[in-house]
């Protein structure tokens, strides 16, 4: 059984020009200890297909899938309550902007002991230990200490471990990070990968990573979704994705990597290709 | 031959006030650059946020006074602290930023946002400006239709397209580049990359490009310039900067970029394996 | 996520849509203020053809007719649908002038108090520095007063009368333009566009009213509107303490002070003035609103 299932997944939005898919039969799977990357650029509907399955979208997104499954459970079905249990405790998330994700009015240490106020039992004593543990799982130095500071008084990255430290308050199955690094700098966004890959080991959780970047693909993911406007272009194990990719889109997004280039001028295939070219080479 | 651009020694402090709880104290954000760039080539200065590539943009760009050294243009010495730019001098270095959504006045027409830098410099017709500016967009990859249109019309790919157009209409010398492609998608980031090598052939332009991103300096870079903390850790050629890097940051920087290689991949992928 | 975004650059499939169509959109989703707005134009068409729809001279005074109740009351009449007041005057055709004078009043203060609070604010956050401290410390100092005070005070120097009501009630008014430009100008002014502007060589005044200015008019428009509801409270408050238009101007507030003391015997005449003022603040005020989520980009969702 997979820890979350995902059967036909549309989500529309009601906008000034009319309805707007934004996300269009999306299928996937993640199990136990697997981590999936979902990669697209922008447009293609890669946030969005995973805050709909949350049940975070706005009143204004229509959602609807054919299965949506959580370790078994059908999300859909759910009442409120019982799926913001699921949510934070079970499945949590982070987001691109480690600074924005947190409220600049509480300490980080108020905010994570929140977390695990609201999702577990413990008495006021264990969740401070708690907290400290958790902060030193994700290496941030004097935790101690560093819990009563403020987010601004942080960097990006300490941010980001904060995030993550209380993503992982409540040992939850199924960890997403949307764009964990997009907003950190290279040495920073290696030790948070890093980090992510050694607790996603550690915990045996599903991880699904979503991102625009291939280097962070290359660096993470066991499998591989690949995003074009709202719809899945192509689904495959990392190595055979790089190595041998199927769709057009696809190949014309790797032979795109400045790292990729032979000669002077970098290879613009997408440019060419129509929608219609690159929905009718789509590899599911 | 005159470099198009020499730089020697470039500091640049920020005071900040003090205010009843704290001393005033001063920023060293750039603390003594020096290098050259020749016409036609590209300078890339590599490093993350706080290093002081910003600073030494707006310095080079002439929009902040130069604190401390000396900087030529063309070989003539600019000081915009002492002396006011003439427009001569200020048509010779242009910009392009990093984010396309912010770059361009939102309630200005393509048409106008071109057209403004002849207004401001020159005594040129407005037919002939306009056609300047039509001749422009289609060098850039745009079309006439376009010029009477908004902003907010655009993708991020091709209002860059205008931030490069809006540059070159003065026929710069240098164009300093602030993360041109950071805030575009992969496959926009290619286009936008080849029309500049495209405009660099056409019209011998120099670029300093400023990026974050290794694999981007890399594919475009004749010289390569990594700073860390105000100070130039790093400077040489893009060859020997990559194949050979002397100082322990520019090594950092190298080990944390990711590789997207398939060897690399395989070695990860296996090494997750055995783990397992 | 932007729906109108677009991945690949070449194909920019259908035309997003246009300024207006998409400001009718956002502003049409409240309700509220399409039907503020609907009364608005109303109003504004009442008042400007007053002479061909005002059933009665408004001066006219009728001494047969004397406090005659509306139609809808016993003894009320067809000539006079919402009666007449103590001298005999048509309310209704006295009310219909009367709305002339508000909306003109609303559009002087509003034009005075924007002209000169926008300069002000403009001039505060493009150079910083002493001059804006300077300047904003007088703006806090105005604004320190209970305004109604510091118009009563203005009018009893400069002497009672409707163009110094206008005068003074703009002077009130003036502060809120002056911080919320400068406001929008000190966001505007780090923008890049305002740099790349820089860069290519535009001056210091090309720069504040081409390149900035426009960019911050959304909030002013919205500022402005409820501005304009407020000069016409402003201006009823203070006609009615006797401060502004003389009677027998058909001024509402001067309306409501010359009725005030047939309250007990004749509650048409002190009301009617008083519905007229709140329907027309109301509508405005709920068209503000919408005007505020169709221009405010923050609370568009996008």
């Amino acid at each position: 059984m997979s820890l979350l299932e995902i059967k036909n997944l549309t989500v529309e939005f009601q906008t000034a020009s009319g309805p707007f898919r934004a996300v269009d039969g999306v299928s996937l799977k993640v199990d136990e200890g697997e981590v999936l990357a979902i990669v697209g650029e922008s447009g293609s509907g890669k946030s969005v297909s995973m805050l709909a399955a949350m049940g975070l979208l706005p009143w204004t997104a229509k959602v609807t899938a054919d299965v949506l499954t959580f370790n078994g459970r059908d999300m859909q079905s759910m009442s409120d309550a019982e799926r913001r249990k699921i949510i934070g405790r079970e499945i949590a998330m982070i987001f691109q902007e480690p600074i924005a994700s947190l409220n600049p009015c509480f300490t980080v240490g108020y905010q994570i002991e929140e977390v695990l106020r609201i999702h577990t039992d413990l008495s006021r004593k264990a969740r401070r230990d708690r907290a400290i543990e958790l902060f030193q799982s994700v290496g941030i130095p004097n935790p101690e200490e560093r819990l009563g500071h403020y987010p601004h008084q942080m960097s990006g990255g300490q941010c980001q471990r904060v995030m993550i430290a209380t993503a992982l308050a409540c040992n939850p199955k199924l960890l997403i990070a949307d764009e964990p690094t997009t907003a950190l700098d290279v040495t920073i966004q290696k030790q948070i990968l890093d980090l992510l890959m050694k607790l996603q080991a550690e915990h045996g959780m599903g991880l699904i990573i979503i991102t625009h970047d291939m280097g962070v693909v290359a660096e993470t993911a066991d499998r591989v979704i690949v995003q074009y406007k709202g719809r899945q272009i192509e689904q495959a194990d990392v190595l055979s994705l790089f190595s041998a990719p199927k769709s057009v889109y696809t190949k014309a997004l790797l032979s795109a990597l400045p790292e990729n280039a032979t000669g002077g001028r970098l290879p613009t295939i997408t440019e060419k290709l129509t929608d219609a070219e690159i929905f009718a080479g789509a590899v599911r | 031959m005159t470099p198009v651009l020499e730089a020697k020694n470039l500091k640049r402090d920020y005071h900040i006030p003090g205010s009843l709880m704290k001393p005033a104290k001063t920023v060293h954000a750039v603390k003594g650059v020096s290098f050259t760039v020749e016409e036609g080539k590209t300078l890339a200065i590599v490093g993350e946020s706080g290093c002081g590539k910003s600073t030494l943009a707006r310095m080079v760009t002439m929009i902040d006074p130069i604190t401390e050294g000396e900087m030529l243009i063309d070989g003539r010495k600019v000081d915009i602290a002492s002396e006011p730019l003439t427009s001569e001098m200020r048509s010779k270095v242009q910009i392009v930023f990093q984010n396309p959504y912010g770059s361009l006045n939102p309630r200005k027409k393509i048409g106008d946002i071109l057209t403004e830098p002849l207004v401001i410099n020159t005594k040129v017709p407005a037919g002939e400006r306009r056609d300047r500016a039509m001749a422009m967009l289609k060098k850039v990859g745009l079309e006439e239709k376009h010029y009477g249109r908004y902003p907010h019309m655009f993708s991020g790919g091709q209002r860059q397209r205008v931030a490069i157009a809006r540059a070159l209409m003065l026929n710069p010398r240098l164009l300093v580049l602030d993360e041109p492609v950071s805030a575009l998608d992969l496959s926009v980031q290619a286009q936008v990359l080849n029309l500049l090598a495209d405009l660099q052939d056409e019209f011998r332009l120099t670029y300093v490009f400023i990026s974050h991103d290794l694999s981007v300096v890399r594919h475009i870079a004749d010289d390569v310039m990594v700073m860390y903390f105000g100070e130039a850790v790093e400077y040489g050629s893009r060859d020997q900067v990559f194949d050979d890097p002397q100082h322990s940051y520019t090594k950092t920087l190298f080990a944390a970029t990711p590789r997207v290689d398939i060897d690399a991949i395989r070695a990860r992928v296996e090494r997750r394996k055995r783990v397992a | 996520m932007s729906a109108v975004s677009n991945t690949t650059e070449a194909k920019t499939g259908g035309t997003p849509p246009s300024g207006l169509s998409e400001f009718w959109f956002y502003f049409s989703r409240n309700k509220g203020a399409v039907i503020g707005l609907f009364i608005f134009l109303v109003i504004l068409v009442v008042a400007v053809f007053a002479p061909f729809v005002a059933p009665h001279n408004p001066s006219v005074q009728n001494r047969e007719l004397l406090l005659l109740p509306p139609l809808f009351q016993e003894g009320g009449t067809w000539g006079h649908i919402l009666g007449t007041d103590a001298v005999g005057r048509d309310i209704l055709s006295r009310l219909i002038y009367g709305a002339r004078f508000s909306l003109f009043i609303g559009l002087v203060v509003v034009t005075l108090s924007v002209v000169s609070g926008v300069l002000i604010g403009l001039v505060a956050g493009y150079f910083r520095g002493k001059v804006d401290t300077f300047i904003m410390r007088i703006m806090d100092i105005i604004l320190a007063f209970p305004s109604l005070l510091l118009a009563l005070v203005l009018v009893a120097v400069l002497g009672p009368g409707l163009l110094n009501a206008m005068i003074a009630i703009s002077l009130v008014n003036q502060p809120h333009f002056v911080r919320l430009t400068r406001a929008a100008v000190m966001a505007e002014k780090s923008k890049d566009y305002v740099v790349g502007s820089k860069v290519a060589g535009a001056g210091t005044l090309r720069l504040m009213f081409l390149t900035i200015l426009p960019n911050c008019l959304a909030p002013l428009i919205v500022q402005a509107t409820l501005a304009f509801s407020s000069a016409i409270l402003d201006a009823a408050a203070l006609g009615f303490l006797g401060m502004g238009a003389q009677p027998p101007t058909p001024e509402w507030g001067t309306m409501l002070a010359e009725a005030r003391e047939f309250i007990q015997r004749a509650w048409w005449v002190v009301t009617f003035p008083g519905l007229a003022i709140l329907i027309t603040v109301l509508a405005i005020n709920l068209m503000g609103d919408g005007l505020r989520d169709a221009l405010d980009p923050k609370l568009k969702r996008s």
